[in-house]
């Protein structure tokens, strides 16, 4: 039996709790989160593998850390639309949706409306966060950082839930950027399939859908 | 490595988080392609931590079949 050695990337969880912390104390460090959406793309884009989900994905850790470790999860089964595709590209559709909705309110900021000092936690609460300076930058970019972090912070409340009811990474099952590399793998990797699917010798070695 | 009487089965929803390969004691599983996660039956002891950790529940722990192969 191999005894699991930690790595570096074992720790990223500091990462994303320092991440929720620091948009506490000023809302312009919610545009370090943009490295959360541009790295799992780049490495199913270039790499062809969820690498990013697999590893490197601190907040799965820190759900990981709070539900299975601390045991705050009920370790329950997820119900069965949650790992649907239908209910996984929806959830993706409407995520997406609200992420441009957000680039628009952005757009709009640019174009010299006013900036709105406030978080949208899960797409209808507005939280005031005027507390932090953000007069030394633009305020489209102030105005994203309030709407990126809102998108954070709402992936954070909702996988935290389902952390809970289910098991520790239910957030994993229906995360939009999981779902967003796992399909860029699958269109990656299609060429393969074309050429008649999984060799035998891949079949021999490892069963996954070979069954 | 002896073969156990139990193997871990994916099912085609796996989502690829890679909560199962973390915990395999034995390092049996690995994410295709970033596609799904695959179990080298000849590793995999079927002890069933990787369907306790799949988020998805997609992970069955079932008597090994005839047809694998050895």
């Amino acid at each position: 039996m191999r005894l699991p050695e930690k790595r570096w990337y074992d720790y990223l969880w500091i990462a994303s709790l320092m991440y929720l912390s620091l948009g506490f104390f000023n809302i312009l460090f919610a545009w370090l989160g943009l490295i959360c959406f541009v790295v799992p793309l780049a490495i199913a884009l270039i790499g062809g593998n969820k690498a990013y989900c697999n590893k490197y994905c601190g907040r799965g850790q820190l759900f990981e850390l709070i539900g299975g470790r601390l045991r705050l999860s009920l370790n329950k089964k997820p119900p069965e639309f949650l790992r649907a595709v239908w209910f996984r590209y929806a959830f993706l559709t409407f995520f997406m949706t609200m992420f441009l909705l957000m680039i628009y309110a952005t757009y709009l900021v640019f174009a010299g409306a006013g900036l709105k000092e406030a978080v949208t936690l899960l797409w209808m609460f507005k939280l005031p966060w005027n507390w932090a300076d953000v007069s030394f930058v633009s305020p489209w970019i102030a105005q994203f950082a309030f709407g990126f972090y809102g998108v954070m912070l709402t992936s954070s409340v909702l996988g935290l839930l389902t952390m809970v009811l289910f098991k520790p990474r239910s957030w994993c099952v229906y995360c939009p950027m999981g779902t967003m590399t796992q399909g860029i793998c699958v269109l990656k990797n299609r060429k393969d399939k074309a050429d008649g699917g999984k060799s035998q010798a891949d079949c021999n070695a490892a069963q996954g859908p070979c069954q | 490595m002896s073969k156990s009487k139990k193997l871990a089965f994916v099912s085609k929803e796996c989502v690829a988080c890679g909560s199962c390969v973390k915990v395999c004691p034995t390092g049996a599983i690995t994410i295709y392609q970033g596609m799904y996660a695959a179990v080298n039956p000849n590793r995999c002891v079927g002890c069933g931590k990787c369907a306790r950790a799949c988020p998805a529940s997609v992970i069955s722990v079932l008597p090994r079949g005839g047809d694998e192969v050895a």
